[in-house]
């Protein structure tokens, strides 16, 4: 190996940002590569997207200052694979707006490889769900702080999570009236243990929670919980929601639904969804729907470390460490030049964010009464139109008893989105059919393919791994 | 056959595509079935093929023979399971649309004549088209075509939904399915005859086994004491994004400049699926960016008109495939009572009707409907002749 060695950092919101800067730090060259145009995730949005500013958020301007860094923006993984020597990867990415073709094609030798992918907002279907105005929460945070545009003008937010709270505070400031917050679940419990998640989640998190439950209070916004949306109304467009009391395992309490009309706009979030694809195409060992990694981040497959929230949601202070662990273990392995002590310091605020992303789960778990709501013709993949009927006939009349042979039986999770949306829920909708999870749960996470490329660019690829690695 | 006082006549192992023809095909003859799957249900190479129901890719002989019966025999089937299942439980997207054969460079386009007048002898209905017919029965063909060969016969269907249908239909006769069911070896009697499989829960008895494992056969045969050359191979796909009806309307098969023969054409909703041929394998295998590039480039040379589409999704597979390129059907000479229906080279679902209407036939003594000879465990190719791999 004649050349030095090189990291390939997936994704540059607070996990990878943090992880390319601890490896370049420690002498390594890193590439970091992402899908957006600028550094910071959909986290760092905020500042990042002021209108006409080029500011650069510190976290950025690091970055750039930072020469041993080579930062790919606009560039979306689209494959991995095994690499020339143990441990490295082929990286086959291309960069360019999605929007045209002619996309530059490029393959990296990785020598290790730091996935910090992130995670997407999981949506629970009910009837009416795939009526326009109903959106992510994240997407409606994104649009109100990114673009100063409001999903609506009238707007309830439901669905279990911290992270109603900001979206909703965000709908207020892009000028929306926002008509209700319902939790579904029942967060006291985890205040009652105020002095953990002090410790864990940090002083600045729970002010942060208060400066929203604030703004909430000020803008007269009820926020109950133990309550969901359960059905959306309109013709064409939603116009109405039924909002409902949920009991312990969130099934509908008889005789307590309400319409709330008129509504224009519905943001629903039921927590995230870790980006799992390419963790799963380098073989890594994925448990409960999150990537596993030792105290140094490294995953199950040699060469390859995660960090941020595909190894659980705890925000982005613990995203951050983790990356900066992630990154700093990597350089290590490579180089031989450990830095035990900022090793040490890093793994400590992980371990507090591992115990914060613990509680958030115990705090706000998904409960199966949601299977409930669904009637036969209530939509479980909308790209492919398959209803929650199609799917029971693909078990219970084709005797398909696995995802890949129920996605290939009545088409959920085959369409755009890759089962992106639908995967999870079609996942928990057949182990209850069966009365046991399907054999092969992770196979609509399982995208070998991990990005859609134009036949035409795939076609002007280079083949083999570069001549220069 | 021999029928014992307690278990079932038959057990077929694999879940696949061919365990499901061979099953119905007992089941259809009155023969007590218990059909056993390690995995899911059509969840390995039936879940990894394109569907495709093809004679233009078999050069004459008795593979050519197989297939045709096999084209001719998955409409009758599929009719008779719509009479008994119903047509919502027996639908499959069985679609006849006709294959085209076409070559771009001229020594290929000689060779695809000579092969479609050679098949045309052996009664397939392959019509030669001039490239202007071609474009006009394909209109974003490419303009450089040389020579096309139309195939009528040629048609198309979604295998995990016709695997489902075969299986619905076993169910519905009293016949038993059970995943979840590794068979580790076969049990033979004080006389040599098959009286059961084991399995780690216990032996499972019976009167025969029929070895419908997919690439997994020769693991069983191995472990029943007879060996059968059956070897792993993979293939990749390519599916993209839903396009007009119309864009791509025959299955096509063609070479372009040098590169690997290519498969590409639509399924109902509008994706266009591009498939390889198979190639060796190792035990674990993943996808490969070249092979995908690769196939990306031939597609693109022959329907310029997809270079703009995005693929949105890959899966390759393992496909079985023996030395002599056709499959192994018929009873063991070695050991009696073990049957085969295997080594399909990844044209499983084009030959499953065929395969399991014979085994049927020759299991219960009817008249075959093809000469059983070439596909007998005892001949000479296996093992011996020449490796092909002419299956796309």
């Amino acid at each position: 190996m004649t050349a030095p060695p090189r990291v390939v950092v997936v994704g540059a919101g607070p996990a990878g940002a943090r992880a390319a800067l601890a490896a370049a730090r420690g002498g390594i060259r890193v590439v970091l590569v992402d899908g957006e145009p600028r550094v910071g995730g959909q986290y760092h949005r905020h500042p990042l997207a002021e209108p006409g500013s080029r500011r650069l958020h510190p976290l950025e301007r690091s970055v750039v200052a930072q020469p041993r860094i080579e930062h790919l923006s606009r560039a979306t993984v689209w494959a991995l694979e095994a690499g020339p020597r143990p441990g490295s990867h082929l990286v086959h990415l291309q960069q360019g707006s999605a929007d045209a073709a002619g996309r530059t094609q490029r393959t990296l030798v990785a020598d290790a490889l730091v996935l910090c992918t992130g995670a997407y907002d999981r949506v629970l279907p009910f009837p009416g769900w795939e009526l326009p105005g109903v959106v992510t929460a994240g997407a409606a945070r994104a649009l109100a702080v990114g673009q100063r545009t409001a999903v609506g003008r009238r707007v309830v937010v439901s669905g279990t999570g911290p992270f109603l709270l900001p979206a909703a505070v965000s709908l207020l400031t892009a000028g929306s009236r926002v008509a209700g917050v319902y939790e579904a679940g029942k967060p006291s419990r985890w205040l009652r243990n105020l002095p953990a998640a002090l410790r864990d989640g940090g002083p600045a998190l729970l002010a942060e929670l208060a400066s929203y439950a604030g703004a909430l209070a000020r803008h007269r916004v009820p926020c109950r919980s133990r309550r969901a949306v359960v059905a959306a109304h309109g013709d064409g467009r939603v116009e109405a929601v039924t909002v409902a009391r949920l009991d312990a395992r969130w099934g509908v309490v008889p005789g307590s639904e309400r319409v709330i009309a008129p509504v224009d706009a519905l943001c629903v979030g039921y927590g995230f969804l870790p980006q799992l694809e390419l963790p799963l195409a380098a073989g890594c060992l994925v448990r409960d729907g999150r990537v596993v990694v030792d105290a140094r981040q490294a995953t199950s497959a040699p060469g390859v470390y995660a960090a941020g929230e595909v190894t659980g949601v705890a925000g982005p202070v613990a995203a951050a460490a983790e990356g900066e662990l992630a990154g700093l273990a990597a350089a290590a392995d490579l180089s031989r030049a450990c830095v035990p002590a900022r090793e040490a310091a890093a793994a400590a605020r992980v371990r507090a964010g591992r115990r914060f992303a613990a509680a958030l789960e115990e705090t706000y778990p998904i409960r199966e009464g949601w299977r409930s709501r669904l009637t036969e013709d209530t939509l479980v993949c909308r790209c492919e139109e398959v209803t929650y009927g199609q799917l029971r006939d693909a078990v219970t009349d084709r005797g398909a008893d696995a995802m890949r042979t129920i996605k290939l039986t009545c088409r959920v999770g085959l369409g755009a989105c890759q089962g992106r949306i639908c995967g999870r829920n079609a996942a928990d909708l057949v182990a209850g059919l069966l009365g046991r999870p399907p054999a092969d749960t992770l196979a609509t996470d399982r995208r070998p393919l991990a990005h859609p490329v134009r036949l035409g660019d795939l076609a002007s690829g280079p083949d083999g791994p570069p001549a220069t690695c | 056959m021999r029928v014992l006082g307690e278990g079932v006549d038959v057990v077929v192992v694999g879940g696949g595509i061919v365990g499901a023809a061979c099953a119905e095909a007992l089941t259809r003859r009155g023969v007590r079935v218990l059909l056993a799957e390690r995995g899911p249900l059509a969840g390995q190479t039936t879940a990894r093929g394109d569907g495709r129901l093809l004679i233009s890719d078999k050069p004459p002989g008795p593979g050519l023979t197989l297939a045709m019966a096999s084209l001719r025999r998955w409409p009758l089937l599929l009719a008779a399971l719509r009479e008994e299942l119903g047509p919502a439980r027996a639908a499959c997207e069985y679609e006849r649309k006709g294959g085209l054969a076409v070559a771009v460079r001229a020594e290929e386009a000689a060779a695809l004549r000579e092969l479609a007048a050679a098949q045309r002898s052996a009664g397939a209905d392959a019509r030669e088209l001039t490239p202007d017919e071609a474009i006009g029965r394909e209109p974003h063909l490419t303009p450089a075509v040389r020579a096309a060969v139309h195939y009528p016969e040629d048609a198309r269907l979604q295998p995990v939904l016709a695997a489902t249908a075969l299986l619905a239909a076993v169910r519905a006769r009293g016949g038993e399915i059970r995943t979840g069911v590794h068979v580790l070896s076969v049990l033979t009697g004080a006389d040599g005859w098959v009286v059961g499989v084991q399995t780690p829960d216990g032996p499972l008895p019976c009167g025969a086994v029929v070895n419908a494992g997919g690439p997994r056969a020769g693991t069983l045969a191995e472990a029943a004491g007879a060996s059968l050359p059956v070897l792993p191979r993979y293939g990749t796909v390519l599916v993209t994004a839903p396009l007009p009806p119309g864009t791509v309307r025959h299955t096509v098969h063609g070479t372009v400049a040098g590169g690997p023969p290519v498969v590409v054409g639509a399924a109902p909703g509008g994706q266009v699926l591009i498939s390889s041929g198979r190639r060796r394998a190792g035990a674990d295998e993943a996808l490969r960016a070249d092979d995908l590039r690769a196939l990306a480039r031939c597609t693109a040379a022959l329907f310029p008109v997809l270079a703009g589409v995005p693929v949105l999704r890959a899966y390759g597979g393992f496909h079985p495939g023996t030395p002599d390129g056709l499959p192994v059907i018929g009873e063991d000479p070695r050991h009696p009572g073990l049957w085969h229906a295997a080594g399909h080279a990844g044209a499983g679902v084009a030959l499953a009707a065929a395969t399991g209407e014979l085994l049927g036939q020759l299991f219960t003594g009817e008249p075959p409907l093809v000469d059983p000879e070439p596909f007998r465990v005892a001949r000479p190719g296996l093992g011996l002749a020449e490796e092909e791999n002419r299956c796309p």
